[in-house]
């Protein structure tokens, strides 16, 4: 898999990179703005939220639906998302469409009306969400868990807190545009069948013109305390785990990738068979890696009913301590098997390149190529693995239950 | 993209779309079996049974199956539908033996006993995991709603007591009822040859017993009813409606297609501007769903639950003006255009091909390429349009509802003499 990639920074400090794939008839792109939930002013989480929601009412002249319309006949399938860093902006098409797309959306993301009037619909979305998100007790789950392992505002909530919510006035969000939606520190990832040169001279006409300011560093503050319950009159006892591991950056990031596919890379992965199969204790379980640019957690789920909820806490918490007991060499292939097809597969889709290609410049300051990802896994050994298991076993966990009743916490606060 | 089919010699059949410039091969057995072909007594034994078809046969264990599909770095998993249960790899084309030999595995599982009994929790649990998610409860509800006296209408899942009270013996019934060649077929799309994927076939997949198709396919007319499942606790409240809408091999189905994306697109859409855009409803959609003998309207709307009557009403007002007036000319130019991507982007990978080149075949004994998709919504016209309204307005006749609410006023024409 030979991969090309350009990268170029316009003056304004956007930075760009590029990856041609000649298989394909789509493009697509990915657009980090760093203008996530962490900057959100104190009290006014939802901030960056509602800001998202108010991006395509409208922009540079053209309406709301003049805006959704030329969009839509460009055939762009799109989607802003609020996270923690990034507010980010992701959109495909068939490749020769693209090109038609780019002024557009530049004039959406650099020249959006921000009125007072679209300000009041916007915000009433995002409470209306968090209403949702409050009765869906596996999601909020996410949201809780998060929170409580990240200090703030790392953990804060991007989707906003119904407390908050009312504070927050249009200025805010106006002003939170001005200073976040800059492109000193934004990333253009863009992945499909189409010529470099000519692209590049679209990207260079359409964003040379966007300015703004660097963003400043974010201060951390700390973490709520866990074991943390919160009672619903749920089915199921949601439960969730987290523990500290080592970032994307890190020297031995796939050794810690390894560790947690090993857990829970694939059906015949450990949580899934001594949880699920063995015990039959819950439908979905599940842990995977959690990176931002200089921390990372394991974080992991399951849902249970009540009755079975210690035992499936108790079980979960002890498969990954049992992970420093001893891997096997076959599970360690299977887990490399696995990742090598998901390598290949991803070069059919432009919107997963498009994706890496962003956040591999966000956390490294360079792309990984699939080659690269390609030999760093195939030379994972056991013992580096078991090694990486023991020296970064969890010193510590937290814990955090949504359900009827709180569980018994013993087997995690034993850790400390 | 070249499409070959053929009947293997035990007389199940092998359509393939094979395609070398992608990197991967996708395979699926579809099986023309779902909760609409249970009974009362076995409700939710299909997707049961998908369950335990992952505890292998004589040759493969549980532990086996699993195991192998990660050796050969497989996305490999399973659905169960009211009418179709699929099973799928897809694979790096060197594995794709490795993977038909598994997946054919799973045709004829061995159903044992203490595999049934520990994968009975499993499922006792994904049905509680979905009761703590407002919208499938509601989808449920709204398909029992609609469908009452049809097997459509019968649970996916089926209920902790029907799942309690099953026995191996009656899945084993099932099995040998519905796994046989007039119910299945192999569907296999990307990069693959075809001589030596037919001589795969043959060789792993002879133990599939012969068969024909029987479903029952009664006559049906819904009748309006509301049902609500009432949740104190709950902020937010979910409504699902349903409506007559052209059958699964009724040609205005594309218009019908078409159309779902006007009105009740997630963006841009009628029902987009008049509820969603001005924040009344936090969504607010409408789809088509079409069936093997059956379909339907089906719009969802999830607002608080003081704005429910006026969002119904708003609605009922969209649905009403595109049943009078019809759409204008630029809206079903956008929805081509939004379809027409949608599709392009869908079939670029060999796992979204599979599931159409199966359908497809499953309901109708068709093949269609991208470029037969792609012209046939360039083709829907106007005159189409009105047609389909004609035959087939948006008129919601059932309701169902997962919230903070315990009644409904309906607007006229949406269940209100059921009350």
């Amino acid at each position: 898999m030979t991969q090309r990639i350009e990268s170029f920074r316009l003056p304004n400090g956007l930075l760009v990179v590029f990856e041609p794939m000649r298989d394909v008839q789509s493009a697509a792109l990915s657009l980090l703005v760093p203008a996530g939930g962490v900057r959100d002013a104190a009290g006014r989480c939802g901030t960056a939220a509602i800001l998202g929601e108010m991006f395509p009412r409208g922009a540079d002249g053209l309406s709301s639906r003049e805006l959704c319309a030329a969009l839509d006949n460009l055939g762009l399938q799109r989607s802003f998302s609020v996270g923690s860093a990034h507010i980010t902006f992701s959109a495909a098409t068939t490749a020769d469409r693209l090109a038609d797309a780019l002024p557009l959306i530049s004039r959406m993301i650099t020249r959006p009306h921000l009125t007072d009037e679209d300000f009041e619909p916007a915000r009433d979305l995002i409470a209306q969400g968090l209403m949702s998100l409050e009765d869906e007790p596996r999601q909020r789950l996410g949201k809780v868990l998060r929170q409580h392992s990240y200090p703030a505002p790392w953990g804060n909530s991007s989707e906003g807190e119904l407390t908050d919510l009312e504070t927050i006035t249009p200025d805010d969000v106006r002003r939170h545009f001005q200073a976040f939606v800059t492109p000193c520190d934004a990333i253009l990832g863009i992945a499909g069948n189409l010529d470099f040169a000519s692209l590049k001279d679209s990207i260079q006409s359409v964003f040379s013109e966007w300015r703004g300011p660097a963003v400043p560093p974010v201060t951390a503050g700390s973490c709520p305390v866990s074991p943390y319950h919160l009672p619903h009159d749920s089915a199921q006892t949601h439960l969730g785990l987290a523990w500290e591991t080592v970032t994307y950056s890190d020297e031995r990031y796939y050794e810690a990738w390894a560790a947690v596919s090993l857990l829970s890379g694939g059906m015949s992965s450990r949580l899934f068979t001594e949880v699920r199969e063995k015990r039959g204790l819950c439908y979905a379980i599940s842990a995977s890696l959690s990176t931002l640019k200089d921390q990372a957690r394991v974080m992991a789920y399951a849902g249970t009913t009540s009755e079975r909820a210690q035992e499936t806490l108790e079980v979960t918490v002890a498969e990954v301590l049992r992970l420093h007991e001893g891997i096997t060499e076959d599970e360690l292939q299977r887990c490399k098997a696995r990742a090598k097809s998901s390598l290949i597969m991803q070069q059919e889709s432009t919107s997963s390149r498009a994706s890496s290609l962003a956040r591999d410049m966000y956390l490294l300051g360079r792309v990984v190529t699939l080659d690269e990802i390609h030999h760093r896994i195939d030379s994972l050994n056991v013992p580096q693995v078991k090694n990486f298991i023991q020296e970064y076993a969890p010193r510590s966990m937290v814990l955090v239950t949504i359900g009827p009743q709180p569980l018994n916490a013993d087997c995690v606060n034993r850790l400390a | 993209m070249k499409f070959q089919q053929c009947q293997l010699s035990n007389g199940l059949t092998l359509i393939a779309e094979t395609n070398p410039a992608v990197h991967s091969v996708a395979a699926g057995f579809f099986v023309r079996t779902g909760s609409r072909d249970e009974t009362t007594l076995i409700s939710g034994v299909s997707h049961f049974l998908e369950h335990m078809a992952f505890k292998g046969d004589e040759r493969f264990s549980a532990d086996d199956i699993n195991r192998i599909f990660d050796e050969i770095g497989a996305k490999y998993n399973a659905s169960t539908s009211e009418e179709v249960t699929m099973y799928y790899a897809a694979v790096l084309p060197e594995y794709l033996e490795r993977a038909l030999e598994l997946l054919s595995a799973l045709m004829q599982p061995s159903l044992r006993q203490e595999d049934f009994d520990m994968e009975k929790n499993v499922i006792l649990e994904e049905i509680s995991m979905y009761e703590d998610q407002p919208s499938f409860t509601c989808y449920d509800q709204i398909m029992a709603t609609h469908f009452a006296g049809h097997p459509l209408g019968q649970s996916i899942l089926g209920s902790n007591e029907s799942i309690t009270a099953l026995s191996s013996q009656q899945m084993r019934d099932y099995h040998r009822q519905q796994y046989h060649t007039g119910n299945i077929i192999l569907a296999v799309a990307g990069n693959c040859d075809f001589d030596l994927l037919v001589t795969l076939a043959e060789k792993h997949c002879s133990r599939i017993p012969r068969g024909i198709a029987e479903r029952t396919r009664p006559d049906f007319q819904p009748r309006p009813a509301v049902s609500l499942i009432t949740r104190e606790g709950s902020l937010q409240q979910n409504l699902m409606q349903m409506g007559d809408a052209p059958k699964g091999n009724d040609p205005l189905r594309f218009a019908a297609e078409l159309l779902s994306v006007v009105v009740g697109d997630d963006s841009g859409s009628r029902l987009f501007w008049e509820l969603v855009d001005p924040g009344y409803a936090e969504s607010c959609d409408l789809g088509f769903s079409e069936y093997d003998g059956a379909g339907a309207w089906m719009s969802f709307l999830c607002c608080s639950p003081e704005d429910v009557a006026a969002n119904l009403e708003r609605c009922r007002r969209v649905f009403e003006d595109v049943s009078t007036h019809g759409i204008t000319v630029e809206e079903l130019e956008q929805a081509r255009n939004k379809v027409a991507s949608r599709i392009v982007l869908r079939g670029e990978r060999p796992m979204g091909r599979l599931s159409l080149l199966g359908g497809n075949w499953l309901y109708r004994q068709e093949y269609r390429t991208i470029a037969d998709d792609l012209k046939v919504i360039r083709g829907v016209t106007m005159q189409d349009i009105h047609e389909l309204l004609q035959r087939f307005p948006i008129r919601m006749i059932t309701t169902a509802g997962v919230g903070p609410l315990s009644s409904l006023d309906l607007p006229a024409d949406a269940g209100s003499d059921a009350g």
